[in-house]
């Protein structure tokens, strides 16, 4: 790796650091969500951005997550500790667990078997609201919201645990990326079949890579509930199997530091538009096909082809 | 030497008085621009409104009925002398957008307090931020979550019953009225499950019984199927359901019977809210009944205080808006907003609220109310409050579709609704 890569990422994690000493106290609980969501999207883009694989089912695992963190805290009363792992566990397993079977199919076809397990898992939350409390969701108990004696709930803690998964998220994924792994899940991306000639599995690279990618989903979705407090079923629905598709895109596909750009963007895009207009959506929709027109390969995407072409 | 100045009235000033005048003038006027700027520093209310997502049509009026009340608070003076603002943020009836608007509000906006949602999930989901950053959270939302004990010190439900109270109300008069075999249809998520657990029990210690419960998605949008469920030997259909598809919900239970026998029909009015009556397809609810809050048709006995509550919200004697006859409202639920300023009015005078350093002062203020009485401010009627649930119960009323209007037949006691406490939220730290 080389110095000038690691320089930029570690500059970065110092700016976040600094972030909360300087900017108004909503943005950095605002940055502190953008964390965890970056962490969300960043799993994301390990499976599209590096191995092509597009999945319209990434809400499954964040809700995994969630629910893998949430559930244990309600009816058994464990710690946050125990909690994050269970989550971060049981977004890896399902990831896994649907890979088995959504990966004996490519294409378009892999998107409407993601959606469809995606919706299955949505569906079921609601089937079991006895437990879950369907759409309603629950505020996770305050003995699951503290790590090592910390309260989460405070400001300060919950930020520097934000960054401190974000970080430990960032670097993981660099050194993925820069790997021997990480170089065959591009070649995957780039061209599967000279992949297979040249002895690779692709089945089982495709499998890793969604596994990995279910694990920062199930991470970012049980720290969400800690951090935030709720667990709900709407974060199972559609729309945050869109969401990180969108973080990702904006970023910049196949970026390290993309998802994180992404993910801000569009964060503060939906707070402002939705303080000025009703028509939000229309906001956020516009600034998207205007991206699509002048940076389609995101915005750390346009950079890295013109001006730095060593941005990982 | 001292040169003396006389003034009409014969009073002697010395240059050193004068000299002491200017000074005291100044250092007053340095000072008194602060403190008749404190005292006239508007109160500043954040109100969390669904603008857009699946509570949009609520929202719409409720964000209407909040600037009528606040107008109406304003012109009589404020609150504590105060002028008062309000600060409405979109949630996009979503519960992760729910606790970053509270969040904006409380942060960035810099309000006393909020108040204003109405679906639970986004209830419940930014009630731990606002227990977080202790501000009083008011909602409208009817659910039993805050009564139940799911949420905290800091969330109060002051301006309407909660579902529990107003199922357990309205099953005496269903079993004595229009029969004993039930089945519910519902939304299938917890304000439907609401419904079902509250009125199960209640209907059975009326000597009735839930022959059938149909739970349907809140996202569905076709319906037949699942009336093909109904059982035959159902008397009463209890049905309530809410979005953007409750009008084909009806329109479809009405196309599934025909014009054949029917089971009698009871319904919330939730399965209608903000729909024209008199919209083509729902001919077949004639000599049907409702329940509603309060009843969106001017009713023959309609107090004084109904009328300026109608007429101040906008409201014709349909229930519709006085612009636009088309516009229906929200009118059986949204009295919960007005209400709920009155109480926060009622509480900031209580507790001699200054600034957001009485944040706690307030919330106890309000647990400490035990009813509001009937009037301009609780238009809907007089409410009890039960300082430990956090919670007000009210009357409820029964309306039966009469020449394709909604006309009262029945109206419950405070009593009917009462059921013992869940939680009690004074033992609990702020």
């Amino acid at each position: 790796m080389t110095a000038r890569i690691l320089a930029l990422h570690l500059a970065v994690l110092a700016a976040l650091f600094a972030a909360q000493f300087v900017l108004p106290s909503y943005h950095v609980t605002s940055l502190a969500r953008i964390m965890v969501l970056a962490v969300f999207a960043m799993g994301y883009n390990i499976a599209f951005g590096y191995t092509g694989l597009l999945s319209l089912g990434h809400a499954l695992f964040f809700a995994a997550g969630m629910y893998g963190a949430g559930l244990p805290a309600l009816h058994f009363g464990v710690g946050g500790g125990t909690a994050l792992i269970l989550g971060l566990l049981a977004g890896g397993a399902l990831a896994g667990a649907a890979g088995l079977l959504a990966l004996r199919t490519a294409g378009v076809s892999f998107m409407i078997v993601t959606l469809m397990f995606a919706q299955a898992g949505y569906l079921t939350i609601l089937y079991f609201a006895e437990y879950t409390r369907g759409n309603d969701g629950f505020p996770v108990p305050a003995t699951a919201r503290s790590l090592f004696g910390f309260a989460l709930s405070g400001d300060r803690m919950r930020y520097m645990t934000a960054l401190l998964l974000f970080s430990a998220a960032m670097l993981a994924c660099l050194a993925l990326v820069r790997s021997r792994f990480g170089r065959i899940m591009v070649a995957m991306r780039e061209n599967e079949e000279r992949s297979r000639m040249l002895g690779y599995n692709p089945y089982a690279v495709k499998l890793t890579a969604l596994a990995i990618s279910g694990l920062y989903a199930g991470l970012a979705g049980a720290a969400y509930a800690l951090l935030f407090g709720y667990a709900g079923a709407s974060f199972a629905g559609i729309q945050y199997s869109i969401l990180p598709l969108l973080y990702v895109l904006t970023g910049g596909a196949g970026t390290v530091l993309g998802p994180l750009v992404g993910t801000a963007v569009m964060f503060w895009l939906t707070d402002i538009a939705s303080g000025l207009t009703s028509a939000w959506l229309m906001v956020v929709g516009v600034a998207l096909v205007a991206l699509t027109l002048f940076a389609p390969r995101g915005m750390l995407g346009l950079i890295r082809e013109r001006w730095a072409k060593w941005l990982p | 030497m001292t040169r003396t100045i006389t003034t009409p009235d014969q009073t002697v000033l010395t240059r050193r008085k004068v000299v002491k005048g200017i000074g005291a003038g100044l250092i007053a006027s340095a000072a008194m621009p602060g403190y008749v700027q404190a005292q006239a520093a508007p109160l500043k209310l954040g109100f969390q409104v669904h603008r857009t997502g699946i509570g949009a049509s609520y929202g719409r009026w409720y964000e209407r009925v909040a600037n009528s009340a606040l107008k109406v608070v304003n012109e009589g003076g404020g609150i504590a002398g105060r002028a008062v603002e309000i600060v409405f943020e979109d949630d996009g009836t979503d519960p992760k957008r729910g606790a970053e608007v509270v969040e904006k509000l409380v942060s960035q906006h810099k309000v006393d307090l909020i108040f204003g949602p109405l679906f639970s999930h986004v209830v419940i989901g930014s009630a731990p931020r606002a227990g977080e950053l202790k501000v009083p959270y008011l909602v409208c939302s009817e659910g039993n979550h805050v009564a139940s004990g799911l949420t905290n010190r800091w969330t109060l439900q002051p301006g309407i019953t909660d579902v529990r109270s107003q199922v357990q109300a309205m099953a005496p008069w269903v079993a004595q009225n229009l029969g004993k075999k039930i089945t519910m249809i519902y939304p299938d998520y917890a304000f439907g499950h609401d419904h079902r657990d509250s009125f199960e029990p209640a209907i059975k210690a009326q000597g009735g019984e839930v022959i059938a419960k149909i739970g349907i998605p809140a996202t569905e949008t076709s319906f037949t199927r699942y009336f093909a469920q109904i059982p035959r030997e159902t008397e009463v259909i209890y049905h309530v359901m809410i979005g953007p598809s409750v009008l084909t919900f009806v329109k479809e239970l009405g196309e599934f019977y025909g014009t054949g026998a029917r089971p009698e029909i009871f319904g919330f009015i939730d399965s209608l809210e903000g729909v024209d009556m008199t919209a083509p397809g729902l001919g077949f609810l004639e000599g049907t009944h409702f329940w509603e809050g309060q009843c969106r048709y001017k009713q023959a006995d309609a107090t004084d205080a109904e009328t300026f509550y109608r007429a101040a919200v906008g409201v014709d004697d349909n229930g519709a808006s006085l612009a636009d006859p088309k516009d229906v409202s929200t009118y059986a639920h949204m009295f919960s907003v007005w209400e709920t300023l009155f109480v926060i009015k009622a509480g900031i005078e209580a507790s001699g609220y200054q600034t957001t350093a009485d944040r706690q002062k307030f919330v106890e203020a309000i647990e400490a109310m035990t009813a509001f009485d009937f009037g301009r401010e609780h238009p809907q009627g007089e409410k009890i409050f039960n300082g430990k649930t956090h919670q007000a119960f009210g009357i409820q009323n029964i309306s039966k579709v009469t020449d394709g209007k909604l006309i009262r037949v029945h109206r419950t006691t405070i009593g009917d609704g009462l059921y013992p406490d869940q939680v009690d939220y004074t033992t609990q730290s702020f």
